[in-house]
């Protein structure tokens, strides 16, 4: 048995591959549900009542999936380029935290200054890429582990800032900073949930980054760059500039999501506030096939099963750490399935 | 000022330095022996986690520390087959790959570790390995107490420092993996299999991580909690690229790093009007300045990251 490189890849294939993918991650994690004495039929029953059952649940899921698709289209268009940014959960924070510091004290009226912060919130995340990404061009140095380090800084770098200068004093010794304005927080989408128009302003960032990926020289350059980078700087692609756009595109749409987080849920920042909308996003990219509109998809199923699994915990006593593993192995088996959508199993 | 220097005196902080030192040395030769056959392995993380969890586990429900330490390189091991069977054979990507073990396994260590422990307000404790004096040498002064009055891991960390700087460089076997991350084709023409090579550094490399977690939970501290790994994963695979992939000069850079840690813990004592956090990310802070400083001359073997198929270029 070999494997050989499929001529043409057919479109169902592609389209079949994360379905495949994910059942074959529920198989796999029914096992370990089992291991917990549970039917695992009657505890993924459970996720998807806790996910969609009733008007709360569902808009809950929606919530969770909104910072998901903007920190999965980051990881996306990186990893289109072969940036590998790892540091999605750094960006989150330093736009989260750029938000609730300029949106505190802002004196804009409420549409202009939400733009301005969401601006300032992109701007925060994409500085934060921009060093990793200089490192690489300038010196070489591999983002991988610049980025994930990165992660690590931040968050005490949070922590240092929520303690310090932007405590929030009414807090009660909480570690909170300052909130935004509150003529600066999102409209409720739903009223009376959880539910905020950010979930718009992800879905437009899906719509956009689409354009810009397949009509644009941009969008042919990054491809071109993760396809084949020698045969693109041949083709008179200038790499650094390139490899320098994508990251300050991939840095500013997961501090996007940290932005509308602050404005649409949290109000200030919390070091707890994200549960690894950075590293999901990754599981979220891979899921969609670096496909903007399957980002949108793949971010609800991911916030499906987090969401999905809280209440099934709660219904069965399951540990709620099974949405983690379900995650995981959905990117494992993902990347196997992409692996045959690609090549052909020939005897 | 003068307390800064002379923390620099104290036995305890020398002391502390092999101990901060030993689950990075383990991490570090693991990631090292994956990379020089060419295979980056970022799965470390989380097969860290792992190793912590499952030796824990296992001294917790009966075990003995040496038992645990078993079962946790095991567990590396198994992670590692994982990792090497999506890179190797089937030649995926090696970034997703690494990051899907680590989400994985860190997921699957905290499933288990809940599913298996009543967790109450505090986590369960085991008895760890204590500090183990090596007769006569624990007395020599100041060596003694630094060198001579470690764990037993910490002694078989270092001994894992020579065997695989000596495997590497003056067996058969190290110049086949060695090849291998520089040229499979070559070791194909010899009439080896490349790719079983790189499987078996791999597997080999991820128990030694899975001993480096182990550390975390039997010996520098007796509990298991979630996050306890805190980056030292990606740590390690900082510090291989800052060894030139080399175990020697690896013993030094974990060495190196362990000394800022355990200085920085103690700087945060005695200096005054600084906020701590300025202080824990300064390890993370020297990992990138380390990074950056070595990145130009790095000798990064020729086909890391790049799969080996039969008869395709």
């Amino acid at each position: 048995m070999r494997l050989e490189r499929r001529e043409t890849v057919p479109l169902t294939l592609v389209a079949t591959a994360p379905l495949a993918a994910v059942v074959a991650a529920l198989v796999l994690a029914a096992g370990l549900i089992a291991a917990a004495g549970v039917n695992p039929l009657a505890a993924y029953g459970e996720m998807l009542r806790g996910a969609f059952g009733s008007r709360l649940s569902l808009t809950e899921m929606l919530t969770r999936a909104t910072p998901l698709i903007l920190t999965g289209l980051a990881a996306a268009v990186a990893f289109r380029a072969r940036l590998w940014n790892i540091g999605g959960e750094g960006q989150f924070f330093m736009g989260a935290l750029a938000t609730a510091w300029i949106g505190h004290s802002l004196a804009l009226p409420g549409l202009l200054g939400m733009a301005v912060l969401m601006i300032c919130g992109m701007a925060a995340g994409a500085l934060l890429l921009a060093g990793p990404a200089f490192l690489r061009l300038r010196f070489g140095v591999d983002e991988v582990v610049t980025t994930l380090l990165l992660n690590f800084i931040v968050i005490l770098f949070v922590g240092l800032m929520i303690e310090g200068p932007l405590r929030d004093p009414l807090a009660f010794g909480w570690p909170q900073s300052v909130p935004v304005d509150s003529a600066y927080r999102l409209a409720d989408l739903v009223p009376r949930t959880r539910l905020h128009m950010g979930l718009l302003v992800a879905l437009a960032a899906a719509g956009v980054v689409w354009l810009v990926l397949t009509r644009t020289v941009f969008g042919v350059e990054t491809r071109a760059a993760g396809l084949n980078a020698r045969a693109a700087a041949f083709a008179g692609i200038s790499l650094p500039r390139t490899i320098m756009g994508v990251a300050l595109l991939s840095g500013a749409l997961a501090g996007l999501a940290g932005a509308i987080e602050v404005m649409g849920v949290t109000g200030g920042v919390t070091t707890t506030m994200s549960p690894g909308f950075g590293y999901a996003g990754i599981v979220v990219a891979m899921l969609a096939a670096l496909h903007p509109a399957g980002v949108v998809a793949a971010a609800v199923f991911v916030a499906t099963v987090f969401v999905g699994a809280d209440a099934m915990s709660r219904a069965t006593g399951v540990p709620s750490f099974i949405a983690d593993v379900i995650v995981a192995l959905s990117l494992l088996t993902m990347l196997v399935a992409l692996l045959f959508t690609t090549y052909r199993v020939r005897r | 000022m003068i307390e800064a220097l002379d923390l620099l005196m104290s036995e305890s902080l020398w002391a502390a330095v092999l101990r901060i030192a030993t689950p990075l040395i383990f991490g570090v030769l693991g990631a090292l022996l994956c990379e020089r056959s060419g295979v980056l392995n970022l799965g470390i993380e989380g097969i860290m986690t792992m190793g912590a969890m499952t030796g824990w586990l296992t001294v917790y429900l009966g075990g003995d520390l040496w038992m645990g330490l078993v079962i946790a390189a095991l567990a590396g091991a198994l992670m590692g087959l994982l990792h090497a069977g999506l890179t190797v054979p089937l030649g995926l990507s090696q970034h997703v790959s690494g990051l899907g073990i680590t989400l994985f396994a860190s997921a699957l260590a905290y499933y288990l570790y809940r599913l298996i422990v009543e967790v109450g307000e505090t986590p369960p404790t085991i008895e760890p390995f204590r500090p183990y004096a090596v007769p006569v040498l624990s007395d020599i002064p100041v060596l003694g107490p630094v060198l001579f009055t470690q764990t037993a891991p910490t002694y078989l960390a270092l001994v894992t420092v020579a065997v695989l700087a000596y495997v590497l460089a003056r067996t058969p076997l190290g110049l086949a993996i060695r090849m291998t991350g520089e040229n499979p084709h070559a070791v194909e023409a010899q009439g080896l299999n490349p790719n079983a090579l790189r499987v078996g550094a791999v597997v080999a490399g991820s128990a030694l991580m899975g001993l480096g977690g182990a550390f975390l939970t039997t010996a520098a501290f007796n509990s298991f909690f979630p996050e306890m790994v805190q980056g030292r994963g990606w740590i390690c695979i900082a510090l291989v690229v800052f060894a030139s992939w080399q175990p020697g000069k690896a013993l030094v850079g974990a060495l190196l790093f362990a000394f800022f840690d355990a200085y920085q813990l103690r700087l945060q004592t005695v200096v005054e009007g600084v906020p701590y956090q300025l202080f824990l990310m300064a390890p993370y802070v020297l990992s990138i300045v380390a990074l950056i400083l070595v990145a130009r001359r790095a000798e990064v073997p020729e086909a890391l990251m790049a799969p080996y198929r039969r008869g395709e270029r």
